[in-house]
């Protein structure tokens, strides 16, 4: 079967599974009991596990089997959740998600993840409990056989299957060393050794480097690939003194898959430890147990499948082939409309009036349907911040709202890394550490809130905390030191001004650099990207009770705002963003300056620019006029004035690009398709400005 | 091949390169852009840039008529218009019959073409190089003579 057809929908897919399961996983943590979330979690890896398996990414679908074994176990009311299992299924999401990514670079999925696989065999096998809950009254090599399973990884488990394809026999075999033994390690060498000469050695449980150092305790197993027979072998392994027992068992590739677990499970059974392990394991799983029932029956009443999106995937070049189909649908409509006015007659008039409003609802329709809900950013902040915190030592909650607002798939793409550095810049730096909160009598945990909202034409998202503020203080310091400002500004710079010189280039008031985020150092990054994106960033703050960065963005980057103005029988578009003001001036407010026209603006003379002379437009000139509308714009702190002809009106455009072929053109940034499908030019204003 | 003609004589572009061929429409007027750039198109929503043939060649420039047509063709990744005086046939050319293209003087610089194809006992075809006709450092090379 041709599988590549199917790997962008696997991509989708596994990606929305891996997020469902981080977000469930989240919550199981804040709600341990509530066992219908391990169901949930559980279908995910399931679903999961299926896709992998049959798009061949054989790493993924063992490493999501493991995690099953696990968590089937807690739905069984078998094991309790605790913080090891926790960290071990976030860190086996984090392998899933890396694998993931390899795919979507090219890669073929594969990972070594023998120590997650074996921390969770550890887990079904309850070993892990006795490495955490034994500790300190075991001995050593206790602890490391305890943490150590016995399954076999990806690569061995490949290994032993090919070698029982080819003929070779593999064996199990579990030595024994006798009580009294003085040289433990030395037996064990000699064992490998005597095995060593007649086949070899797939895996050693504990490692070999363990066995070497002594580091197991009577007993230690192989896999183990030969041609020789069961029986000689048993007779081999017992010529070595001091060796109590070899129990030998043969692999057969039935066998093969659940032997690893088995034997594992065998080998907890004999050891004494277990059994004390076993009475603690069930106890404390009873207690959820009982809990988790009325839960767990109220679930089944609400259906048991997971409510499904009612949504489709659209692969955005067919959205912009539907928009491009609108334009000529626009053009259409245009043309409808001029031979209805012209042939007078009514019922051809309602009806293209009708259509006009249906194209109109269907434009915004279409426009809509580029819009994503930011959630889809905002959903892997939940996870990052809790790890953050975590490798931080503190405390944090992340309060999200308004994650329903949508933004264009172009803005949302871009987005996340910005936001990201934000988040890691007001958890690391804006909220203290557990004691200095508490000193400030602050509650211990911090909080961290991320807003989205929308305003006017624009979607606002802000980050904010109940930290510590910024240091003016320091940040002038650092300011000074960099030469960014002088003494005497430093005196007359506002708070804001002061904050905002955190998003300079080169600038950390980060004593220490940390590698989650230096304040200032990528924040000048951050805010390059999102003026990049048509958007401003700011920061308040208020010192001892937190910062807020307010980030304000475009709806979407291929529909701008823009001013439409006439030269003669010539459309242009100016965007609205950077237009200061238009008004109207009379002749005689020019002033000739060095040759150079200009006009007094408030308080201050700026150039006037002729659109027309600049573009050399046949059939207008302003010289005819005596008063002429003139845009104001700005580049930065520069303003021109820019004389045209007449105004059209506000208009929201959509961006075109004019090709490569025209690449480079003076002073027109893009082109844009009118109602009437007239192409019209848009200005770029600095390039205006010098 | 497509055939299309520039004042007396026949040209052909290959039929691959050939999105579409359009009816003059309404163009918009590309400030400080090279002469022969006649401006930009709506093509169903894509902005396409036309250029005059005839004056790209340094040939006169005739008013357009009914048969003026714009041939989109799309040679790498440009994508744009070509304004010929007319299109009018596709044709099977035999590479046998395509000769090198001679020396025409006061004619077309030889460089913007491939060669010249026979067809039939009469017909003689211009085949055009698009390469040279789009490329862009002669246009940049045009732009700086021009200031």
């Amino acid at each position: 079967m041709e599988l590549s057809q199917y790997l962008s929908m696997f991509i989708d897919e596994s990606r929305e599974h891996l997020q469902a399961m981080n977000e469930n996983l989240l919550s199981l943590e804040n709600n341990p009991q509530d066992i219908s979330i391990v169901h949930n979690i559980f279908r995910s890896a399931h679903t999961l596990k299926g896709m992998s398996a049959t798009m061949g990414f054989e790493d993924i679908a063992s490493l999501t089997h493991e995690m099953e074994n696990v968590l089937d176990l807690v739905r069984n009311h078998k094991l309790a959740m605790d913080s090891f299992i926790f960290d071990c299924i976030f860190k086996s999401l984090d392998s899933l998600e890396s694998m993931v990514e390899d795919i979507i670079q090219g890669g073929t999925g594969k990972a070594d993840v023998t120590q997650i696989v074996a921390s969770l065999g550890s887990i079904v096998t309850g070993d892990y409990k006795k490495s955490s809950a034994d500790a300190p009254a075991s001995t050593d090599s206790n602890k490391k056989e305890g943490t150590k399973g016995i399954e076999v990884d990806e690569f061995q488990y490949s290994i032993l299957q090919q070698s029982i394809d080819s003929g070779f026999l593999v064996f199990f075999i579990k030595v024994s060393v006798r009580e009294d033994c003085v040289l433990k390690a030395a037996r064990a060498y000699m064992v490998f050794d005597a095995l060593e000469q007649n086949g070899e050695i797939v895996k050693a449980t504990p490692s070999v480097q363990d066995i070497e150092q002594e580091k197991f305790d009577r007993t230690f197993s192989v896999y183990y690939i030969s041609k020789i027979d069961k029986a000689s072998l048993q007779k081999e392994i017992l010529n070595v003194s001091e060796i109590e027992s070899a129990e030998i068992t043969t692999v057969d590739s039935e066998s093969l898959a659940d032997m690893s677990r088995k034997q594992s499970e065998v080998e907890a059974a004999t050891k004494e430890i277990a059994a004390a392990v076993a009475a603690v394991a069930p106890e404390a799983s009873d207690a959820p147990a009982a809990k988790a029932e009325p839960n767990a029956s109220a679930k089944p009443a609400a259906g048991g499948a997971p409510v499904a999106n009612r949504t489709i995937r659209v692969d955005i070049e067919r959205l912009d082939a539907l928009m491009n189909l609108f334009s000529e649908l626009l053009i259409d409509r245009v043309r409808l409309e001029q031979l209805a006015s012209e042939v007078k007659r009514n019922d051809l008039s309602e009806t293209v009036e009708h259509m006009s409003r249906v194209s109109s609802d269907l434009q915004n329709i279409v426009l809509k349907l580029r819009m994503v809900p930011v959630d889809s950013v905002f959903n892997r902040f939940p996870r990052m911040i809790r790890d953050l915190a975590k490798s931080l030592n503190k405390k944090v909650d992340l309060v999200i709202t308004g994650a329903e607002t949508e933004l264009d798939r172009t803005v949302i793409d871009e987005i996340g890394d910005p936001l990201v550095h934000l988040l890691r810049n007001s958890v690391d730096h804006g909220i203290e550490s557990i004691n200095d909160r508490l000193a400030a009598g602050k509650p211990e945990h911090g909080t961290v809130y991320l807003r989205a909202f929308h305003s006017g034409n624009h979607v606002f998202i802000e980050i904010e905390e109940d930290g510590r503020g910024i240091n003016r203080e320091k940040v002038l310091k650092t300011a000074l030191k960099n030469g960014l400002i002088t003494q005497d500004q430093a005196a007359k710079l506002s708070d804001t001004e002061v904050y905002n010189l955190l998003f300079e280039s080169g600038f950390s008031t980060a004593d220490k650099i940390s590698d989650i985020s230096g304040r200032g150092v990528g924040l000048d990054v951050v805010k390059t990207k999102i003026q990049m994106l048509g958007g401003h960033v700011h920061v308040e703050s208020k010192p001892g009770l937190g910062s807020k960065f307010s980030v304000q963005l475009p709806l979407t980057l291929s529909i701008i705002s823009a001013m439409l103005v006439k030269l003669g029988s010539e459309k242009y578009a100016i965007p609205l963003s950077s237009i200061v003001e238009t008004s109207a001036i009379q002749r005689n407010q020019v002033r000739n300056i060095h040759g150079n026209k200009m006009i007094e603006y408030r308080n201050s003379v700026i150039p006037l620019v002729s659109l027309s002379t600049l573009f050399d437009v046949p059939d207008f000139k302003e010289d005819m006029e005596d008063e002429t509308e003139i845009v104001v714009v700005r580049k930065g702190d520069k303003q021109v004035a820019l004389m045209v002809d007449e105004f059209i009106g506000q208009q929201e455009i959509v961006l075109k690009t004019l090709g490569k072929y025209l690449s480079g053109l003076f002073a027109i940034s893009g082109a844009t398709i009118l109602g009437d499908g007239q192409v019209a030019l848009i200005i770029d204003p600095n390039a205006l400005i010098k | 091949m497509i055939v299309f003609a520039l004042g007396t004589e026949e040209y052909g572009v290959e039929v691959e390169k050939v999105r579409t061929i359009e009816r003059m429409q309404p163009m918009t007027r590309v400030p400080k852009a090279p002469e022969f750039i006649k401006g930009v198109i709506n093509l169903r929503g894509v902005v396409i840039p036309i250029i005059d043939l005839r004056s790209r060649f340094g040939l006169e420039t005739q008013n357009y008529t009914d048969a003026t047509r714009i041939i989109i063709v799309s040679q790498g990744d440009y994508e744009v218009g070509l304004i010929v005086d007319s299109a009018n046939d596709v044709i099977d050319l035999d590479t046998d019959n395509i000769d090198n293209p001679p020396e025409i003087v006061g004619g077309i610089k030889a460089k913007y073409l491939d060669g010249i194809a026979r067809v039939g006992g009469q017909r003689l075809l211009v085949l055009l190089n698009l390469e040279q006709v789009l490329d862009r450092h002669e246009i940049q090379q045009l732009e700086r003579t021009e200031d």
